[in-house]
């Protein structure tokens, strides 16, 4: 296992000199003091988070652990490097998704994983969207299991969440200990929001011939990430709709204002694909814009992320982007996947059946954390019951070995313990492929746990990525 | 701005301005109960009319403390409550987050679960701090918005809203006690009377200012003529119309062009400046009052109209 903070040895690893020397100096009955403060300014900020299914207070805060989690300025090049090389192939990826099916003519990936996805979307063949992008923030999960080693875990390329974590962590760090980014060692982050809309600016839509007015598109305040939505809206200085203030007129659309109705040209919009438009998707959504599809394919509106982008992060056509790096950009990956069995194959899928006990399982379409199993912490019963999923819908599910996930110090009730991290950077994509240097960094509070989702009782950290 | 955003920030200064309107309604009963051969019943009583949220408790020959604090201070199900005013403004502040400054959502966010907890009996024995608490939360909002909130569009909505509940609050505090105001009640004369006049003035945190004004010197028509005609005393109908008509006014130029409520308020302020206070007891309170109300509605309708909320 690796420890990001201390080798071996017990000395303090280069890029954790700084956190070392400010635990030492602080104590850590203050800095427990502090970890309180701090939850109090989460809350009256009001930064929640709701989780679907469990009921209880809708407005739950994160935990956040204070103890900064830190890449050097080495790791981060090549961190940076990798991410970015990702997200331009899986652009590219589904373009020609939509296009020429290129990938799937050469034999490199099975035709049925993508056209028989429930994220593929037949009506986006032969849309071409602004600049050619589909996925316009790509959320990479990362997981370090050695010193050099990194390896993703899968991709968001619809609407990555908690961004926001990343901003607010920071900016409660310094709000709170001002004296430790005096140096000016830590890359800032805060430029995120103003880089996003410049994202979002440079794919408006060919009707477009002004500036063009871009909105965030919500659910509604009920949602779990409103607050994330409010936030960004506010940072960027847009507005932040809701799907019954926009509507569709003479081919564009539009949102109702106390001036009448205002041309919209770029949503960037955290409302999943088939609840858009219920008269192209689900008719029985309350959510979505009448027409809004069409108003998309004739070039009125740009939809961020373009509609039928899932189809790239989904957990089956992950095993293949390590190929269509190679396919599409001609070069060696930089960021390595993580062994995946995919139970679609009868070989994989009798290895994973064998192996229940030491593998994790989960559902190709699922997220969150949700109806997983953990091989190792399971009980016999849970793992017999898993068998018998995967038997009778062998497609529904892959497999990937337990990683040993690396761990990073957090500030327990005991002092300073040592817990599993992952790691989401959000590259965005525009005109150029822009990545702020630093992400969200989640933690497994848990004792010993290695499931780090918010949902599961997982927390936040600040992330530093150290200046060269 | 979106018309959505327009709609909550009007009736987030609604729902603040009930909160606050409604803590010094109890706050004047609590007192009138209290005082020495008062009909505790009856000052209960007129304190759920004068709400106009709670019809069954008026109705209710068993009426007491103890029902409206639970009715009007804590009830979930009455949308008017302190409880139900203080969520609902949050909620709507929720719903449009990028509209409110952070010293404003801080102000709606603090403390706005303290009363989901309590129970009518605790509620009862706290009642004074609990009412000047709520008073201060919508002092708080009130501040951090006059501080913050940049003077456009959003602000105009906001205060309408505040403006308009105001008005309406003080007019059916009117509806209610108009009687005790009335000419040959007036007859009768003493100690009761006295109480009953200033508990008016009371409910609209206006026994200090009316001294300033009248010299101390309690009369029907100066009550009526403070609460209704003085443009200087900002719970009066003539002050809340006036701010009205000129945030209106102020909306109109920004947007460059002339709205059906602007002409709704217009005529109100028109009429108050024209009538004396004895003209309009000859031509009856009630009937003013019964017409301000009316006109107070519609005005809120047509600018929801007006502004496509």
């Amino acid at each position: 296992m690796y420890n990001e903070m201390f080798a071996d040895d017990r000395s303090v690893r280069g890029p954790y000199e700084k956190i070392a020397e400010w635990i030492e100096a602080s104590g850590v009955d203050l800095l427990q003091l502090r970890q309180s403060e701090a939850e109090a300014i989460f809350r009256k900020i009001g930064i929640t988070f709701a989780v679907y299914g469990e009921g209880g207070d809708p407005e739950r805060l994160i935990p956040f652990d204070l103890i900064p989690r830190v890449f050097g300025a080495s790791e981060w090049r090549k961190l940076s490097r990798g991410i970015k090389q990702r997200s331009r192939a899986l652009n590219a990826f589904l373009y020609d998704v939509y296009h020429r099916g290129e990938i799937m003519r050469a034999g490199i990936i099975p035709e049925e994983l993508v056209y028989q996805n429930e994220a593929f979307l037949p009506e986006m063949v032969g849309v071409d969207p602004p600049g050619k992008v589909y996925s316009h923030i790509v959320g990479v999960d990362i997981v370090r299991t050695d010193g050099d080693k990194f390896q993703v875990l899968e991709d968001n390329c619809r609407t990555p969440s908690g961004v926001s974590y990343m901003l607010e962590n920071r900016e409660i760090m310094m709000r709170m200990f001002p004296q430790l980014f005096q140096a000016g060692i830590v890359e800032g982050v805060e430029s995120y929001p103003s880089l996003l809309k410049k994202t979002l600016e440079e794919v408006a839509p060919i009707k477009c011939d002004d500036d063009p007015t871009v909105v965030l598109l919500t659910p509604g305040s009920l949602n779990s990430a409103y607050y994330e939505h409010s936030f960004l809206a506010d940072l960027m200085g847009i507005e932040l709709v809701e799907p019954q203030d926009l509507f569709v007129e003479n081919g564009l659309c539009w949102m109702r204002t106390t001036r009448g109705p205002q041309r919209v040209d770029v949503i960037y919009r955290r409302i999943d694909d088939t609840y858009i438009d219920p008269l192209q998707f689900k008719s029985d959504s309350l959510l979505g814009v009448p027409g809004i599809f069409n108003v998309y394919r004739s070039g009125g509106v740009t939809l961020c992320s373009a509609p039928g982008a899932g189809v790239a992060d989904d957990k089956a056509i992950y095993v293949f982007v390590p190929d269509m790096i190679k396919f599409y950009l001609g070069e060696k990956p930089i960021l390595e996947n993580v062994q995946t069995w995919r139970c679609a194959e009868p070989d994989d899928c009798k290895y994973v059946i064998e192996n229940l006990k030491d593998l994790v399982v989960k559902r190709v379409h699922g997220s969150g954390g949700y109806g997983m199993l953990i091989g190792p912490h399971a009980t016999k019963k849970e793992i017999e019951a898993f068998r018998a999923k995967i038997k009778a819908n062998p497609s529904e599910f892959i497999a990937q070995p337990t990683l040993d996930l690396s761990t990073a110090p957090i500030l327990g009730s005991e002092g300073i313990e040592e817990r599993h991290v992952d790691f989401r950077p959000y590259c965005l994509v525009g005109k150029d492929i822009r990545l702020t240097p630093g992400g969200l960094t989640r933690v497994a509070l848990k004792k010993g746990s290695l499931v780090v989702n918010s949902s599961q009782g997982g927390g936040v950290k600040d992330t530093w990525i150290l200046a060269d | 701005m979106l018309s959505r955003t327009a709609e909550n920030l009007f009736w987030m200064g609604r729902y603040m301005e009930r909160a606050d309107a409604t803590a010094r309604l109890i706050e004047m009963g609590y007192r009138m109960a209290m005082l020495p051969g008062s009909n505790e019943q009856e000052e209960w009583r007129s304190v759920a009319a004068a709400s106009g949220s709670a019809p069954d408790i008026v109705a209710n020959p068993n009426v007491d403390a103890k029902l409206v604090v639970q009715r009007l201070l804590l009830d979930p199900d009455n949308h008017s409550s302190i409880r139900s005013c203080l969520t609902s403004a949050r909620a709507n502040g929720r719903a449009i987050r990028t509209a409110l400054t952070q010293d404003m959502w801080e102000a709606l966010n603090d403390g706005w679960r303290q009363l989901g907890q309590m129970d009518p009996d605790t509620a009862l024995k706290n009642l004074p701090s609990l009412l000047e608490w709520a008073k201060n939360r919508t002092a708080a909002f009130r501040g951090a918005s006059e501080i913050s909130l940049l003077r456009n569009d959003g602000y105009y909505f906001l205060r309408m809203g505040g403006l308009i509940e105001r008005a309406d609050m003080t007019l059916r505090l009117l509806d209610v006690k108009y009687y005790v105001l009335l000419p040959e009640t007036d007859v009768v004369g003493g100690g009761r009377d006295y109480h009953q006049w200033t508990s008016v003035l009371r409910a609209t945190s206006a026994l200090r200012a009316y001294h300033h004004v009248y010299k101390g010197d309690y009369t029907p028509w100066g009550i009526a003529d403070f609460l209704i005609l003085n443009s200087t005393f900002p719970r009066s109908v003539a002050y809340c119309y006036r701010q009205i008509s000129r945030f209106l006014d102020d909306l109109a130029e920004l947007y460059g062009e002339t709205s059906s409520p602007q002409s709704v308020a217009g005529d109100m302020v028109q009429q108050l400046d024209r009538i004396g206070i004895e003209e309009l007891f000859q031509n009856g309170l009630h009937e003013f009052v019964s017409g301000a109300i009316t006109t107070t509605r519609r005005l809120s309708t047509e600018i929801s109209k007006a502004y496509h909320f």
